[in-house]
């Protein structure tokens, strides 16, 4: 597809160019109850990012607004400097695995091969070319032998292996990965592990959501500390800290559940 | 995933166009008498168009149905149909009005678009606005913009020249001529087309819209056009199928085709050339049979294609599954007795030696019921795995306690690889190990022996980890 222009706003001239991801002032919600407030966010070129936060938190609904799958309610997002519309094939996305319908009669291939289709563009098939990429992709992320199995013939961790190796093959500079950790047994973690590590190596930005604490600190390098608004956000070593925590997950978060079930309770 | 070029496309284009028409005026000698074949052979004149233009829509309708049902959007197509009945009351009540004829088809069809829009968007904006859920907005629109077209044809109805109008509800294919047939052959062509040239992009947008967002694959755009196909195919399909039963036309063929495939673009061809027969031999019986409306029989018609294939589809469909499913529990069962047999020998001998056992010895060894316990010793016996020895007694064949032994080991085996590599208590093994050992197949028997090897607990028969 060709870019249509340049459509960055105003405000985005002010983020340099070698960011892949600058947020300014995002604020999302959903039938007018904010889902994240007022989110700033810096995050430099090359790291592994962690977005870590408790359920209903807004990690999903950030990575999504950044995309633009959602309406943003204010606020402004760049990548690289400029608008997402204008940045599009320097993204690469991971949705979560229960996004889709598993049953989709499609095989492996033809779906890592989705990845492909934007420098495609319209009209045009699938060709070798795309294919020998995707090929490639899915022996990345170790299951090239499975290729040719219909989707709904792998297990949970190969069907996640799947959407990552289709983000590969959108051949990006920065990936937006929702959940790819969520219920995957203990092989696909390591792969994902190390897929992670070599797009690092080869210079490449990667912000992960993430659910499990415990491995926070040996996976990313960055993290971002989230619960509505952005508690923390920079190197793990600084950020992953005991009060950061409380602050993400503790104390503060009882009081906006009481309140939000008082509202609802003299409401209904 | 294979190659669709555009000479694909244009000799796509022809059949839909050509091979009609030259169907059509090769066989049209057909001869003084009439010969019952000749309907759906087309070599009748009469029928000829009505034939064809069914045919022609059940491909279209096949084609683009498969994409509505993968997009989980094919009861929005129902209520869209529905939708259409005010329009055509209105359309002619307003052509009446202008001193027309009244009953000037694209008119009237004209008006069924409109109002079948009109519908899908009250339908988007329920979904969009408030917190209903979709099948209550689809039910809502359905049956509202039924009811008002039936309200307002008893209006018209009782103008001049209005007989006829409520054919639209459940169809009259006798009414089609060859204008109508050239129509449909256009929609088939544009529609089959579309879904080639698009194929890659309809795809995405049913495997996975988001995604496709986030290319920036214009999404709405993509469903409009869709929902635009179905609206056409609704539309010319008034005529013929009727509003009530064209659902089936879009729903039954790419239904019937998801059994057989597990490629999007085979099931797209299967659903069209489904639909094409149904259309075709529905149109055909009913023009035989004047009294059967020709939508029922083709709903038929497409009803038994899917229910043979719900039944006789190798891999999804229900046999296929029941027969794998009758054959593994067999197999599990089998195998049961047999290790169970082996125990038994095996029991306070440091080499088992093929002895008689009882049959009590047997039974508890597990927990079976008498019944399937005798089921599965009679077919080991008709299998050469075992003999019946008088006294309730049984002994293993020379063969059976090979196979016993080779089960016995894989089982062994497995146990050993979830004790010492998935770190399963041993008391728990005996469950787990019994799901997956039935299945082991050679190869991963052997990567077993090379894992367990390694790490030195290889044993010619392992021994049972637990007590048996």
């Amino acid at each position: 597809m060709s870019p249509r222009g340049d459509a960055a706003g105003e405000g985005l001239s002010a983020h340099p160019s070698n960011v892949p991801l600058a947020i300014h002032d995002l604020t999302v919600a959903y039938h007018r109850k904010p889902v994240i407030w007022d989110v700033d966010l810096n995050i430099p070129e090359g790291k592994l990012v962690g977005i870590v936060g408790p359920n209903g938190a807004g990690k999903s609904t950030l990575i999504k607004a950044c995309l633009d799958l959602i309406p943003k309610t204010s606020g402004e997002v760049a990548i690289y400097g400029k608008s997402y519309r204008s940045q599009r094939r320097m993204v690469g996305y991971v949705p979560q695995r229960e996004s889709v319908d598993w049953d989709f009669p499609v095989s492996a291939l033809d779906v890592v091969a989705m990845g492909t289709y934007r420098q495609l563009g319209w009209f045009k098939p699938v060709g070798r070319k795309q294919r020998e990429a995707a090929m490639e992709a899915l022996d990345q992320v170790g299951i090239a032998h499975l290729a040719k199995r219909q989707i709904r013939q792998l297990s949970g961790g190969q069907q996640q292996r799947v959407f990552l190796a289709r983000a590969l093959a959108q051949d990006a500079r920065v990936y937006f990965m929702d959940e790819p950790f969520a219920a995957v047994d203990a092989a696909t973690e390591e792969a994902i592990v190390r897929l992670l590590q070599a797009l690092n190596e080869r210079g490449k930005t990667c912000l992960v959501v993430h659910h499990d604490l415990a491995t926070v600190s040996s996976y990313f390098d960055w993290l971002v500390l989230l619960n509505m608004r952005v508690v923390a956000s920079g190197p793990t070593r600084e950020t992953f800290t005991a009060a950061n925590l409380e602050k993400t997950y503790g104390g503060q978060l009882n009081l906006i559940d009481d309140a939000v079930r008082a509202l609802r309770n003299a409401t209904d | 995933m294979r190659r669709i070029d555009p000479i694909r496309c244009g000799c796509l284009f022809a059949l839909c166009l050509i091979v009609p028409a030259l169907a059509a005026s090769g066989s049209a000698e057909g001869g003084a008498g009439f010969h019952w074949l000749d309907v759906p052979l087309l070599r009748n004149q009469n029928t000829r168009w009505v034939v064809l233009s069914t045919a022609l829509l059940g491909v279209a309708s096949g084609i683009i149905g498969s994409f509505l049902l993968l997009r989980k959007r094919s009861l929005m197509g129902d209520a869209l149909s529905h939708a259409t009945l005010p329009g055509i009351g209105i359309a002619f009540g307003l052509m009446v009005a202008m001193g027309g004829e009244g009953k000037w088809l694209p008119g009237l069809l004209l008006g069924a678009t409109i109002s079948g829009v009109i519908g899908l968007l009250v339908m988007l904006a329920i979904q969009r606005t408030t917190r209903l859920r979709d099948d209550v907005s689809m039910g809502l629109v359905l049956s509202v913009f039924f009811g008002l077209g039936v309200a307002v044809l008893g209006v018209v109805q009782r103008l001049p020249n209005a007989a006829g109008l409520e054919d639209f509800i459940y169809g009259k294919p006798a009414s089609i001529v060859e204008a109508d047939f050239v129509m449909t052959q256009w929609l088939a062509a544009v529609v089959a087309v579309l879904a080639v040239v698009l194929f890659k992009e309809f795809k995405l947008l049913c495997f996975d819209d988001g995604f496709a967002a986030s290319q920036g694959w214009p999404v709405l755009a993509l469903d409009i056009l869709l929902l635009g196909m179905v609206t056409a195919v609704t539309v010319i399909g008034l005529q013929s199928v009727g509003l009530i039963l064209i659902i089936a036309f879009l729903i039954t063929p790419p239904a019937a085709a998801r059994f057989w495939t597990n490629d999007l673009l085979v099931m797209m061809v299967l659903s069209g050339v489904i639909g094409g027969i149904s259309g075709w031999l529905g149109s055909a019986v009913s023009a035989l049979a004047p009294r059967l409306p020709a939508g029922a029989v083709i709903v038929v018609v497409a009803a038994v294609i899917f229910l043979l294939s719900m039944f006789l589809a190798p891999r999804r469909g229900v046999l296929g599954r029941w027969l794998r499913h009758r054959r593994l529990r067999r197999k599990i069962g089998r195998q049961h007795v047999l290790r169970g047999a082996y125990e038994i020998l095996e029991a306070g001998h440091a080499v088992p030696d093929n002895r008689p056992f009882s049959r009590r010895e047997l039974a508890e060894k597990r927990t079976w019921t008498s019944r399937g316990l005798e089921r599965i010793l009679r077919r080991e016996r008709r299998t050469g795995h075992l003999e019946m020895l008088p006294g309730s007694r049984l002994r293993l064949t020379e063969e059976g306690f090979g196979e016993a032994a080779r089960i016995t080991r894989n089982h062994r085996l497995w146990e050993m690889y979830l004790v010492t590599h998935a770190d399963i208590a041993p008391s728990h093994v005996d469950r787990d190990a019994d799901m997956v050992e039935h299945v082991l197949e050679a190869d991963l028997v052997q990567r077993l022996e090379t894992a367990l090897r390694a790490d030195g607990v290889w044993v010619p028969q392992p021994r049972s980890p637990h007590r048996i």
